[in-house]
This record gives C-alpha cells, structure tokens and sequence, in this order.
C-alpha cells in the first residue's frame, strides 16, 4: 500500500482544508503535511544524533538563522505563484541594507530610515515586474538583469567597503531589530511570525491573493476574466522587493554594518524553500504555510549539520540531496493523483 | 461478424471513492467501426485512456487483443501492442513538420545514428498518399496547418505506428463540414483494410452514418451494445439519457425588452463593420462558417481584442473597451468557445474558478467574504447540475459538460447584462446540452440579452429568436425567427 489513496488522507484533513483556502485545497494541504511531515522526521533524527539538538536555545537559534531566508522566501512564493521568478532579491537585499546603514550613519530617525529602505525595496522589484509585464521579459532574464546591475549598484554606492550602522543615533535602536528580544523571543524571529501572518491573510483571505494564483494558474483565463494581469505582476514583484528590503534591513541591524556582497545566493535558498514547500513552479499551486516549513527544513538542517561537525563541502552536497529529496515526495504524491 | 480485434471484460476504474466505470465489456471487431456513446462523465473518455495505457484498470478486469490477455502499462506499450488513440486535443508539436511529428521518437535513421530525413520524408509522404491527403507537404510545420490537416497527420502518426485498432475521440469537433466529409472517407479506408475503429462522438447523426455496432455508457456502465442499424435516434438518446428527450431545442418566446446592446460601426481584427441592436430578453443567433469573425465579434465586444472604430453601447451608454476588465464592468459577459484554454482555470477547484470574474462584487474591502462566497458558488452548482464530488473539485477531473457550466456559471455570477455564448455547447453531450438551453431561456426570462455563436445549425435555429448571418466580418443576411432556414442561412454564409 505505497500508492496512497487520494481520498482517505484528504478525509482526515477536511479541518485543515477548511482553513486553507486555496485552490485544489485537498492537494495542497497534502503537500504541506507531507513536508511538515518531513521537518519533523527530520528533527527527530538529528535529536537522535545530536542532544544539543532540542534545547530551546538551538531552537531559538535555528528560527533566527531561518529569519531571513523564510522573510525573502514569503515574497518569493507570491512571485512564484504567479509562475514567475525572483532571482534580484540578494542584490536588492545587499543594495537596501547598504542604503539602510548610510541613512542610520547619516543620523536619519529610524522610522525614516526604515520606510524609506522598504520602500526603496518594493520600489526595485517594481520596476522588474514592469519589465515583466509591459516589456515581456522572460521573468529569469528580467530578474537575471535586476540582480546583476543592483550588485554593480550596491558596489557602486558602498565602494566596494562595508559601511558601518554602528554610529548614528538611531543605531542602538536599529541594532535590537536583527539582534534584540523580545519576551525572550529574538526580534528577527518575531518580525518572520508578523510577515508570515500578512502575506498568510493576503494570499489566502484577500481578493489580491486569489488573483495572484490565478495568474499563475493561467494568465490568458485571469485576463479573460477581467483581471489586470500587469498590476498583479508588477506587485508581487514589489512584495518581493519589499521583504528582501526587510531582509536587508534585519541583516544590516544584526551585523551593525552592511556588506556589499551580502545576500549572495540567497535568491536559490529562498527558491528551494518555496519548492521544498511544495509550491509549483509552473505558478498557480502552492501555499505560504509550505514556504515556512520549507525554510524551517533548511534552516534545520543547516543547524544539525554544523551541530554534527560537517564539513561545509559536505553540507551543500547535503542540502542538495535534501532537496531533491523533497521535491521528488512532492511530485510523487501529484502523479499519484 | 469478423473476428474481435480488441475485448475489454469486467473493466472498472475508481478514482478515490467515485467509481467511474463499473465493469463494462466491449469488443470492437476487424473492419468494423464501434461508435461508442454517452453522456458527458459517462466514462468514455476514463475507458479509452485504459485501452490507451494512460490510466490502469482495477484489479479484476480483462483486456485481450487478438484474443490474448494483454497488460497496457503505459502509453507506449499500448503503441507497441497496436492501438492507436486520437485524442480530443490534438497532440502535436507546432514547431516541428509534418513528418517529423510523424515519427517522433521513432525517426528512422541511418546506420551512423544521424536521422534519415530523406527517408522519413518519404515515408510521411506515403502515409499521407495512403489516407489521400498528397496535399500536405510533410516538410511544413504542423503550426501552420489548419485544424482538419492537423487531424490528419495525427491520423497518419497512429497508422505509422502500424495501429490495428485506432481509437478516434470526438476527432470532428472542431472540424469544418469538408474536412469531416475527408474524415469519413478515411474511416470507410481504414474499415476496409480491416481496422478497428472505436468512434467517440456526441453527434447522433454520424454514428448512424458512419458506425456498424454502437456501444453506450451511461454513469460508468454499459448499458447497450449492439448494431447501429438496429436502433432510432430517439431510443439512441433515450440509452444515453435514461430518459426520453422529448424537444432538443426548448425555446420559449417572450416579448423583446428594451435595446440592450448597440454595436455601431465596429472594426477590429476579423471584423469589418459590424453594426446591429440586440434586446433585452432576445437570443441572437450568429451563423457563419469558420473564419467569418463570430469569434472576433465577440471578443472585440467583450473588449479582449482591440476596437479599431466603432462603438458599442449597452444600456444606451457607450462603453470604453481596451480590455476584458472594461467588457466585464460594462456587465458584458463572454462564455468563451475553447474553455480549456481561455474559459476555466484547469488545476484550479470549482469554487474559485466560478467566482473568478465576480471576486470584486464578493470582496467587498478587498477581503474575499468565504461565507457569501460558498453559498453562490453552491447555488450555481446546484441550479447548473454540475456533477462534481464538491465545490473544490478541480475542474479538470470534470467532463466536458460540466466544465462548460462551470464556465457558463463563471460569467453569469458576474450579473451580466450581456452575455455572449461562444459555441456553448461543443463538446457537450445531450442530456447536459438541454440543461444549458433551460439556462438560456432562464437569462431571457431575466431580461439579458445573448448573443448565441454557434456552428450547430439547428441549435442555431432552434434557440435563437433573430439570426444574424456573418461573413468575412460583415453582416451578410439577417432572419426573424420564423424566416430563418438553413439553406438561407449557409446562402448569405457563403456570400
């Protein structure tokens, strides 16, 4: 009994189903136990292998590792469900957190500074998605050409040397919103649930959420159905660019100062968790629930082999077979439907 | 008789809890053409994807071919074993030739290993000499091909595949009247060298022109198997229905309302002025051969394909068409001729697909209200018949007819005041063909006004109060009710 029965599974779930909202609801919700599934067997091996393993502390730890990556990977999913790609949010998180880090040098007061760094954000992924949509780019090549020239950018503006958010008047309260707590909670962490719940309500409870997995599920029906496919892409493309400005803004504060070459492939780690999620890259099926724990089974799994002494050469082969691991499970159960 | 090229036995199929096939037998026989019947959902398609190695019997059915029990594992086996399956939606590569979607994946090569384009060439060639079709050059891109040439190289593919039973899906949909009658030369070809033909078809009239035995299915089972010859018409739909369908065309007159849509002077891609008033209450019908520009009516009314000059008012105000967004504030509603592709969201569940072009109206702030959203989406699934286990069904595990009520639901939630039906019944079998002409006189009855496209001339006739008769994106003829005929109609369709 490999081949699991669609209906007996989709009956144990109807109160799960009730709450997710999306298309194929049954399916999907499959899929994202499947990989929650997944990150629990996960964790139960390496709490074998490891007794540093589940201690709050580690945990604690691997949700603030995980901050980032999940917070880019939100905005990714949306990007994805619309059968598009994202590939410029490690530049725009590098050029964001290095104009957040001048602003703060510079002595702006932190709301300012922080508005104006997430509006810089959503402003960049704007303007791919215009490409997208009015130009007809290829999503990878649009994404492809925004990363490339914001990293020329973000080298252009730093001069090639970090810059320093550790003076300024803001910076003490800049500081705690990558590395302070809140009721024994680390801010990032925090920041990650409150952008979760968002984007969760926006993709699942809102008219816009709807349409997004309509454009990616077919873009000439959405159209026909009098939906403005550009205005849904260029604004995913926004929320993209905002939350890796957020990301920029979380990374900046933690390390006090922004590196030029920061955020260097995130793009792929924040695709992978996407994927891992169960999210389709053909758009139109997914959920953000997945993204989380696809994020989460990366983060653990980064932890767990640090905890356990790999070698980082190793670690990518890894986190590679990991990968494909999921995505093979995922694919499994769709055939099987 | 001649001798059973293919038999299935005791062949039932369950998809989670629905059995859509209960133990269903059938034999096609050597130089026979089996026309097999049923309503939309019946199984039909469910039982050729197992003959055809897509989709595997439960346990306990039986197929044997040639007398000898046979497992069909996968698409290719079946290809291996002889069968042959033309699909509803043609399978072929755009972009590559005629020969080359032949033979792919089965290229004939030289003993280097390079393909032998020469010889493939020759043998598409022959193929195609073989079916009469010397027309088509094998070294165009199928792309480029109409539809009916396009048939014919699927047809061509599965012959090279030395098929002994050839299985043809609907294969006249989407036809022309010459390329059916090409068709059917081909079937009567293939008969007398002594094929099998299994021949799905929703239309009565050429199974009884072009099949020898009938087999129907209705809701998973077989309910006859027998000679054509031996059958009415109306017992034929009555095997289908379970039920007799006493009228096909349920028209109801009733008073015209108000002008409700003025289109004055339209020019747009395949329209060249175009003008006429439709009434509230009123069917108007739109006859014309392929390629007359019904299609690009309506869509430049819907404001999907872009208005040279010209206007369109409804309800006496004139509209701003750029785009479908404005058809659809306009209350404009376009029920589109290929759902498939234009009309629903395949992957995606009932629910959502229905309340796609209403989401605006049932999000009032932006935030979908779930509850409002359930209980219409229930009622139209109700009030349509839509055969689904429930509301987030995905719409592509539905038959043909129950996606186009989905599709028809879809643009009425929107509260049209317009509404343009696209060939709304191809596709679509008998039973579920009636419901929607109910639905038609339904929307009559609450004062909208249909612009009715379609190829069925008698459902043409049939359903339409005015007929308005298109050709080379003009109006060409125009009949009250009561004056149309067919013959005046294909008249002014050729003129």
């Amino acid at each position: 009994m490999d081949t699991s029965s669609p209906a007996s599974p989709a009956n144990g779930s109807t109160a799960i189903a009730a709450r997710n909202p999306r298309p194929g609801t049954v399916l999907r919700t499959l899929a994202a136990q499947k990989s929650l599934l997944g990150l629990l067997a996960l964790m139960a091996v390496i709490s074998v292998l490891s007794p540093h393993f589940l201690t709050t502390e580690n945990l604690l730890i691997i949700l603030r590792q995980t901050s980032i990556n999940a917070i880019i990977a939100f905005g990714m999913t949306f990007v994805i469900l619309t059968a598009g790609i994202d590939l410029s949010v490690g530049s725009i998180l590098a050029l964001t957190g290095a104009v957040c880090a001048a602003l703060i040098g510079a002595n702006f007061s932190l709301p300012i500074v922080l508005i104006a760094t997430l509006a810089l954000g959503a402003l960049l992924g704007a303007v791919s998605g215009l490409i997208v949509s009015v130009g007809r780019v290829q999503p990878f090549i649009a994404t492809l050409v925004a990363m490339t020239v914001l990293r020329g950018a973000t080298l252009v503006f730093t001069a090639g040397r970090p810059i320093d958010a550790g003076e300024g008047a803001a910076a003490d309260a800049f500081w705690h919103i990558g590395g302070g707590y809140l009721f024994g909670v680390p801010v990032p962490v925090i920041l990650t649930g409150v952008v979760f719940l968002i984007c969760w309500f926006v993709l699942s409870q809102m008219r816009f959420g709807r349409y997004v997995y309509a454009v990616g599920g077919s873009e000439q029906v959405a159209r026909l159905a009098g939906i403005d496919t550009g205005r849904i892409k260029v604004a995913v493309y926004a929320i993209s660019g905002l939350l890796a400005a957020l990301a920029g803004i979380v990374l900046t504060a933690r390390l006090q100062s922004a590196q030029p070459t920061a955020g260097t492939s995130y793009e792929l780690d924040a695709i992978a968790a996407v994927v891992v999620g169960g999210t389709s890259l053909m758009g139109g099926r997914g959920t953000l629930f997945g993204t989380l724990v696809g994020a989460l089974i990366i983060g653990v799994l980064n932890n767990a082999l640090n905890l356990l002494d790999v070698s980082s050469y190793y670690q990518m082969i890894a986190k590679g077979a990991v990968i494909l691991l999921a995505v093979l499970v995922d694919s499994r159960g769709k055939a099987t439907n | 008789m001649t001798k059973v090229l293919l038999e299935l036995r005791n062949i039932s199929k369950t998809f989670g809890d629905v059995r859509v096939l209960d133990r269903v037998g059938l034999r096609a026989r050597a130089g026979r053409v089996l026309g097999l019947v049923g309503e939309n959902g019946a199984g039909k398609s469910t039982l050729m994807k197992i003959v055809s190695g897509i989709h595997r019997p439960d346990p306990g059915g039986e197929i044997l071919l040639d007398g000898a029990p046979v497992a069909i594992a996968s698409p290719r086996r079946a290809m291996d074993l002889g069968i042959g399956i033309i699909h509803q939606e043609l399978n072929l590569l755009p972009g590559l030739s005629v020969a080359e979607n032949i033979f792919l994946g089965r290229e004939p090569r030289r003993t280097s290993g390079r393909i032998d384009w020469r010889a493939m060439r020759d043998a598409a060639a022959e193929l195609l000499r073989s079916l009469k079709q010397d027309h088509i050059d094998p070294r165009l891109l199928v792309g480029r091909l109409g539809v009916g040439a396009q048939q014919m190289v699927e047809i061509a593919r599965t012959l090279s595949q030395r098929a002994e039973v050839i299985i043809m899906d609907e294969p006249t949909d989407a036809l022309t009247d010459v390329e059916t009658k090409i068709l059917f030369d081909v079937i009567r070809h293939l008969k007398s060298d002594g094929k099998a033909i299994i021949y799905i078809s929703h239309r009565l009239g050429e199974i009884f022109a072009e099949c020898d035995d009938v087999a129907v299915l209705r809701d998973g089972r077989l309910v006859h198997e027998g000679l054509v010859a031996d059958l009415t018409e109306g017992q034929l739909i009555h095997q289908m229905v379970g039920r007799a369908i006493t009228d096909q065309y349920p028209y109801e007159a009733q008073p015209a309302g108000p002008v409700r849509l003025e289109v004055r002077n339209l020019v747009a891609p395949g329209v060249a002025g175009v003008s006429f008033t439709a009434h509230a209450g009123e069917v108007v019908g739109f006859a014309g051969l392929m390629g007359a520009g019904r299609t690009e009516l309506a869509r430049a009314i819907y404001g999907a394909n872009r208005l040279r000059s010209g206007s369109v008012l409804v309800d006496g105000k004139a509209c701003r068409l750029r785009r479908p967004r404005d058809g659809v504030r306009a209350g404009i509603a376009y029920v589109t001729e290929d759902r498939k592709s234009d009309g629903l969201i395949q992957p995606h569940a009932i629910r959502t697909n229905m309340a796609l072009s209403a989401l605006p109206a049932l999000s009032p702030g932006g935030m979908v209200r779930r509850a409002g959203e359930r209980a219409v989406v229930a009622d139209y699934m109700r009030r349509f018949a839509v055969k689904a286990p429930d509301m987030e069904a995905e719409v592509r595990t539905l038959s043909g007819g129950n996606q186009q009520k989905v599709s028809l639901a879809k643009s009425l939630l929107t509260q049209p005041k317009v509404v343009i039906l696209d060939e709304p019944t191809r596709g679509v079998d008998v039973g579920a063909r009636r419901e929607i002409y109910t639905l038609i006189n339904e929307m009559k009855a609450r004062g909208m006004c249909i612009l009715l496209i379609s190829s069925d001339m008698p459902e043409l006739l049939g359903m339409s109060d005015r007929i308005l008769v298109l050709s080379r994106g003009r109006v060409t003829g125009a009949f009250a009710r009561d004056q149309a005929s067919q013959h005046a109609i294909m008249e002014r369709a050729v003129a």
